[in-house]
């Protein structure tokens, strides 16, 4: 069994309220970074911890740090990105529901350690009953002197704000969150400027994603080193997956990064196999939009090595034969799952979620879930498959945000590796919408 | 002053110049399209991706690509930058692919739309695009809507620039029109049918890069390339307004007036609504003489200056076709 440094007491009634948390140690990190450090020696200590972004791309916490511009007289903002809606993960609001004090107590010594006084938590629209919770949580903390002016005598001040979005997928990316949270329509931003030198209101502002600012927590307890020396490489730390699809024990879990991907989907201590004994097709290893990878790579690598879960081994192989860690939303699908349906309902996402801002992504994505819902009901023709190679090749790499490059990923991977089941459909057009057809029809033939 | 080299040309251009300014500043045939990007207007650009330009070493201090291509009309130059635009083949791949996806939920009726002849989108899918089409789906399509007695708004044919809501915003007291929605089904709308009858708002009628927002007073009234540009201006009342204009006559009549552009469609000074829907007789102006219109557009065709004639083409003519005109003439009808 794993180490536990986010959720070890998950489970202890009562744990969202101040009382029962600050018996649980909670708040230590508070009092540690606020009386006996520096905010530079905290940076420092999540630098060494090498944690890195939980929300997706990966990016090293204390790098973007140490980005933040920090010019005289400019308020800077730590801003906590909790839009979490993309398909297939949902650890952010568990960790929120849950522990809203442990996702407080890293915004404080966050906040600190960046010499922001006022921070802001953007949450889901779709989540307001977290948003009560947390907005009761920030009230105990408001009381007990963890927020406000002169925090523990320290002479730091901090204001911490939660702000519910209006539910849009796009606003999960930093710059159209900044643009939502400053009242406008949420459009990504163009970069450069990037939000480290003029992000909320103009200010330096640092954008993290709940898990990141959680993990602070345990490493200034604990110290960057200690913290670092669980993983594998540049992978350390602990990660929240959460585990959905066709598992006998789907759920959240937090693993130590570097368990191998096939005692995660068939140990019991993890997820437990797949369902009705099936056989595994199919994972999406982090969230809807990193591209999806065949049994065979996704428990080993294309050199034949076990696959881990850690951002290197999941990318090894670049996105021919590996995939991404993301955010950790891992979809696993059993025999029966038609790839062509997941593929249009992940595409329809993606369409019904673009901004509509810059070209390609607005009119790309309309396209490819077009030509999908066409190919999975019986419509569709061969050169329809080169099609959507085609259309997430202009797709990708083009747009102003990582939204065009999520919606053409999926399509592309799912092309690449189930080729013939996209044929199938082409072939088949009777039986193309019958769930199962494709996996009974291969059945027959073996 | 930043030095750079844009399709193998040198260029020393101001700091914080973009990379698209610096190559209208070179002009010619390497400048990149833009659909989006108005230099008058403030935060406009980057939206939609006609621009995009390979930047082979971003400055001299740090000569490293940059792994994407980047928008030209927002990304500023550095010294020792070096830039790849027509001398690139992966830039135009991808340009012909942003006039596909830009052309995919396009009406395509140039042939009824007021804007053909001078359409930005025309001109640009005539420069990078296929003349065929993959796309078989519906279009999207949109009911007309009429804002204010003036503008008429065709959604239709939106290519969701956003210069009008920036001009709006930038021009008039209050901007009554915005996007509404997202992803293909966002809309430049007035939600609840708010009019717009601001001083200045007649302005988003010349901005607009297609034939999207139009000017009633003048639609259908004529193709744009059989009126006549002729720069006029008048006293005006409005102090913000400049009161240059070009008028468009066909014959004696004035069909409309239009603010001044520069070559690259830009308006160079604002002019307000009074001059631009009501002073429609050749006696409210000052006539100045024919406006210049770059002799590469249709509308210079048939008038004052030399028809579009590319002799290059003419010479490259097939032989066969040649002499089918010389031994066979074109059936003529009724003979």
């Amino acid at each position: 069994m794993g180490r536990k440094l986010l959720t070890e007491h998950i489970n202890v009634p009562g744990i969202d309220t101040f009382e029962v948390y600050r018996k649980h140690g909670g708040y230590r990190s508070v009092e540690k970074a606020l009386k006996t450090m520096t905010p530079d020696e905290v940076v420092e200590e999540v630098k060494k911890s090498g944690l890195r972004g939980r929300g997706g791309a990966g990016f090293p916490t204390g790098m973007k740090w140490s980005f933040l511009a920090k010019p005289e007289g400019v308020p800077r903002h730590l801003v906590c990105n909790a839009d979490e809606s993309e398909p297939g993960t949902f650890k952010d609001r568990e960790l929120m529901t849950k522990l809203p004090h442990l996702l407080i107590e890293g915004m404080i010594t966050s906040s600190y350690a960046l010499g922001a006084n006022t921070s802001y938590i953007y949450i889901r629209g779709e989540l307001l009953y977290v948003l009560r919770i947390l907005e009761r949580a920030i009230a105990e903390a408001y009381a007990k002197g963890y927020l406000g002016k002169n925090i523990l005598g320290s002479g730091y001040d901090l204001d911490l704000h939660v702000h519910p979005g209006g539910g849009a997928y796009i606003c999960g990316e930093e710059t159209a969150l900044l643009e939502s949270l400053e009242g406008k329509r949420g459009n990504p931003r163009n970069k450069p400027p990037f939000p480290a030198v003029q992000g909320l209101y103009a200010r330096p502002t640092v954008v993290n994603n709940v898990e990141s600012i959680a993990a602070v927590v345990p490493i200034v307890n604990d110290g960057g080193d200690e913290y670092a020396k669980i993983g594998i490489g540049k992978s350390t730390g602990t990660k929240l997956i959460s585990a959905c699809g066709h598992l006998n024990k789907p759920g959240i879990y937090e693993i130590e990064l570097g368990v191998p991907v096939e005692e995660f989907i068939y140990s019991d201590e993890y997820c437990g196999g797949i369902w009705k004994g099936r056989d595994l097709k199919a994972v999406v290893a982090g969230g809807s939009s990193v591209p999806i990878l065949p049994k065979e790579l996704i428990l080993k690598t294309a050199a034949g090595e076990n696959r881990l879960m850690t951002y290197e081994s999941l990318s090894d192989g670049g996105f021919v034969t590996g995939t991404m860690l993301g955010s950790g939303g891992f979809i696993a699908m059993d025999e029966t799952t038609c790839i062509v349906r997941n593929t249009w309902s992940f595409s329809r996402f993606y369409h019904h979620e673009s901004c509509g801002q810059c070209s390609p992504c607005r009119e790309g994505t309309g396209w490819l879930e077009k030509v999908l819902h066409r190919l999975e009901h019986g419509h569709g023709h061969m050169h329809d498959i080169d099609l959507l190679v085609s259309v997430a090749k202009q797709i990708e790499g083009n747009t102003i945000c990582p939204l065009g490059e999520a919606a053409a990923w999926p399509v592309a991977a799912a092309v690449r590796h189930f080729r013939h089941e996209f044929e199938w459909h082409v072939t088949n057009p009777k039986e193309a919408t019958r769930p199962g057809a494709y996996f009974s029809a291969k059945a027959a033939l073996v | 002053m930043a030095k750079i080299t844009f399709d193998g040309i040198e260029i020393e251009v101001p700091d914080g110049t973009t990379i698209l300014n610096a190559a209208r500043k070179i002009g010619g045939n390497i400048v990149p399209p833009a659909m989006c990007y108005y230099t008058p207007i403030k935060g406009t650009g980057g939206k939609c991706r006609a621009c995009l330009v390979k930047v082979a070493a971003g400055s001299a201090k740090d000569p490293r690509p940059m792994p994407k291509l980047v928008p030209s009309c927002i990304t500023t130059v550095q010294d020792g930058m070096v830039v790849e635009n027509t001398t690139n083949q992966s830039v135009l791949d991808v340009r012909k692919g942003i006039v596909e996806m830009l052309l995919i939920n396009h009406p395509l009726d140039c042939p009824v739309c007021d804007q053909a002849g001078e359409c930005d989108l025309q001109n640009f899918a005539f420069e990078h695009g296929v003349a065929t089409t993959r796309y078989e789906e519906e279009r999207r399509t949109f009911e007309k809507i009429d804002i204010g007695p003036y503008i008429q708004l065709h959604m239709t044919r939106c290519i969701l620039c956003y210069r009008c809501v920036y001009t709006a915003d930038q021009l008039t007291e209050r901007r009554v029109h915005g996007v509404l929605g997202r992803g293909d089904a966002a809309e430049i709308g007035t939600y609840i049918d708010n009019i717009i009858d601001q001083d200045f708002s007649g302005n988003v009628i010349d901005v607009c890069p297609v034939g999207a927002l139009t000017d009633k007073t003048w639609r259908f009234k004529s193709r744009v390339w059989f009126t006549k540009p002729v720069n006029a201006h008048r006293d005006c009342g409005n102090p913000k307004c400049s009161g240059n204009v070009v008028l468009w006559y066909k014959g004696k009549d004035v069909l409309r007036v239009t603010a001044r552009k520069d070559e690259y469609g830009e308006v160079k000074e604002w002019i307000c609504n009074e001059c631009r829907f009501e002073k429609k007789e050749t006696a409210d102006w000052t006539l100045e003489g024919p406006a210049h219109i770059d002799s590469s557009s249709v509308i210079s065709a048939n008038h004052y200056e030399l028809p579009v004639v590319n002799p290059q083409v003419i010479a490259d003519l097939p032989e066969s076709s040649v002499r089918d005109l010389e031994n066979n003439p074109p059936l003529k009808l009724g003979r």
